[in-house]
């Protein structure tokens, strides 16, 4: 398959995310709209993983396997990030009982 | 190597400590001299005593200017500890793991300043936020602290999205993550088509990475954050985690900005005067001291800048002269403001007359923020400045508008000297300990040795 139509995936997917966070007032919603981005980027890393070793000699197979790693190391750490937002949400949601963002209007002055 | 090693192990030590050790006083003093011991190991390594080597296929670099730039931040978290360590220890139930997340924060700091590899930035970008997402939400009760922490923890992971898909473009375009110039190995089977990816690539993470410093338009965060978070650790975050973002942002771009060359002269002074215009013209409206610091942070943020606009000898050592005079003077500042009782300009009425000695270090730490010839921050604006100049005289307008903004941050800096000495009132403020006291006076000393002599602090870069 074409390079080009995960690029466009990626970037729809991406742009999903975005739009979720700008838009969606729901803690864990705009949570999860970030994750899509964040996978947006590994799909994206991995495609380009595949392209960049069947364009390399075959002398070289290595080539683009630390693209494939990087995904790894994203997986790692947004899990350690969901840990502690999980945490801050909960907290959050022990003290006024809601999860909704537009209750977080206490710092405007 | 040494710096990454022994922060991460010091981290991991005081967390452990925080299990047998209960008492608030010796939590400071483990964490004092594990800071020791940091710094001490660091300097073994820049004077080629003692180092850990690890082979990391030329992910991290050891190069003098981020050695460097560690020394300083080491030095700075230290002096950061012996100020405020007892406003750490007492800002929730668990002394010794705030101490332990200042230590993994500062970790990711110096790897920013190695950093060879986007893997090794994204992983400096997340050791050094995530343990702040927690830090700024430890005041667990308190709603403003709580709003604080989710704010920043949305907006540090939505900026590290939109760094992923930056790195991701980046790979695509060159088919490698280190950050040298020259495309990849297999640059002649990438496709000419792809080739686009790379400016995209680089503005995206240029974006995250506007996040993390606070350039607008990307600072909304900011104020909120700052002034939610705990004040010491807004201190923290304000200085030492704001510099090493800058480092970082400084590191890729400065190999990498021809890549972007055809915005990048746009983009960049735009970036510039909106942030200047951001930080200081609504700085001068606010009623909080807090508010009005994080607003003067974003300020300093813009001054900043101008060293990754200009990347030649003034900007760089510039940005180690700013790093160390707004350093000094921010945590200096919000030492104070922790023990005041009452953040508003109200609060330090009278300051002066109760409390002349932190009335007086106070007033040097502001006039460094303000730029005043004679304090350090004079000579860190001026730094940055030439550099702009150095690199073409065709900067001399954006040199002029910068000019014209720092005089008005004289005007809400000053707005606290005289509540501190020219109005009535009695500022209330927290039991001071002779301790701190000496150590106000020592950091305000450093400020004016820096500023009237500069090249004492750069020599020691060319030592």
């Amino acid at each position: 398959m074409p390079i080009q139509y995960y690029i466009v995936l990626a970037l729809v997917l991406f742009c999903i995310g975005i739009i979720g966070v700008l838009i969606r007032r729901n803690a864990i919603i705009i949570f999860m709209c970030i994750e899509l981005m964040l996978n947006a980027a590994n799909l994206l890393l991995v495609a380009f993983s595949k392209m960049h070793n069947a364009a390399a000699t075959a002398t070289n197979s290595n080539v683009g396997i630390e693209g494939q790693l990087f995904v790894f190391f994203i997986m790692v750490v947004a899990a350690a990030e969901v840990s502690i937002g999980l945490a801050i949400i909960v907290m959050m949601f022990r003290n006024v009982h809601s999860i909704d963002v537009n209750f977080l209007n206490r710092l405007k002055n | 190597m040494n710096a990454i090693i022994f922060s991460a192990l010091i981290g991991v030590v005081m967390m452990l400590g925080g299990i047998v050790i209960k008492n608030n006083a010796s939590i400071q003093s483990l964490a004092i001299i594990l800071l020791f011991i940091l710094l001490g190991s660091h300097l073994a390594e820049y004077y080629n005593l003692f180092n850990i080597h690890i082979e990391t296929h030329g992910m991290l670099a050891k190069n003098r200017f981020g050695m460097f730039f560690n020394t300083i931040i080491i030095s700075l978290t230290l002096l950061y500890v012996l100020l405020s360590g007892d406003e750490i220890a007492k800002a929730g139930t668990y002394g010794a793991e705030y101490f332990a997340l200042l230590f993994f924060s500062l970790c990711g700091a110096t790897i920013l300043s190695s950093y060879n590899n986007l893997l090794m930035l994204f992983l400096g970008v997340e050791i050094m936020t995530i343990p702040l997402f927690v830090l700024t939400a430890s005041e667990k009760k308190n709603l403003k602290s709580n709003e604080a922490g989710l704010k920043y923890f949305l907006m540090g992971s939505f900026s590290t999205g939109i760094l992923l898909m930056g790195i991701a473009l980046y790979y695509g375009g060159t088919g490698l993550f280190a950050i040298e110039a020259g495309i990849g190995k297999n640059a002649n089977e990438i496709q000419q088509t792809l080739r686009i990816l790379l400016p995209l690539g680089l503005l995206f993470i240029f974006i995250s990475l506007a996040f993390k410093v606070s350039a607008a338009p990307f600072h909304f965060w900011t104020p909120d954050v700052y002034d939610g978070a705990p004040s010491v650790f807004t201190s923290f975050m304000a200085t030492i985690v704001k510099t090493a973002g800058f480092i970082a942002f400084i590191r890729l771009f400065e190999l990498r900005s021809v890549d972007m060359s055809y915005s990048w002269k746009i983009l960049l002074p735009l970036i510039i005067i909106l942030t200047l215009l951001a930080g200081n013209i609504t700085a001068v409206f606010q009623q909080s001291v807090k508010r009005m610091l994080a607003y003067s942070s974003i300020a300093h943020a813009g001054f900043m800048l101008f060293a990754l606009y200009n990347p030649n000898d003034f900007g760089k050592q510039g940005i180690l002269l700013y790093t160390v005079a707004y350093s000094l003077a921010t945590i200096g500042t919000f030492a104070v403001l922790t023990k005041m009782k009452d953040y508003t300009y109200e609060g330090y009425n009278g300051l002066a007359k109760s409390k002349p000695v932190l009335a007086a270090t106070n007033t040097i730490f502001l006039l460094s923020l303000a730029g005043i010839p004679l304090t350090a921050g004079f000579f860190a604006k001026y730094y940055m400045l030439a550099s702009a100049l150095k690199e073409s005289t065709r900067n001399l307008w954006l040199v002029i508008v910068a000019v014209l903004f720092a005089a008005v941050s004289v005007y809400y800096y000053f707005r606290v000297i005289q509540a501190m000495y020219f109005k009535e009132g009695n500022a209330e403020t927290t039991e001071i300990k002779p301790f701190f006291k000496v150590l106000l006076i020592i950091i305000a000393a450093l400020i004016i040795v820096i500023g009237l002599m500069p090249s004492l602090l750069l020599d020691l870069f060319y030592a």
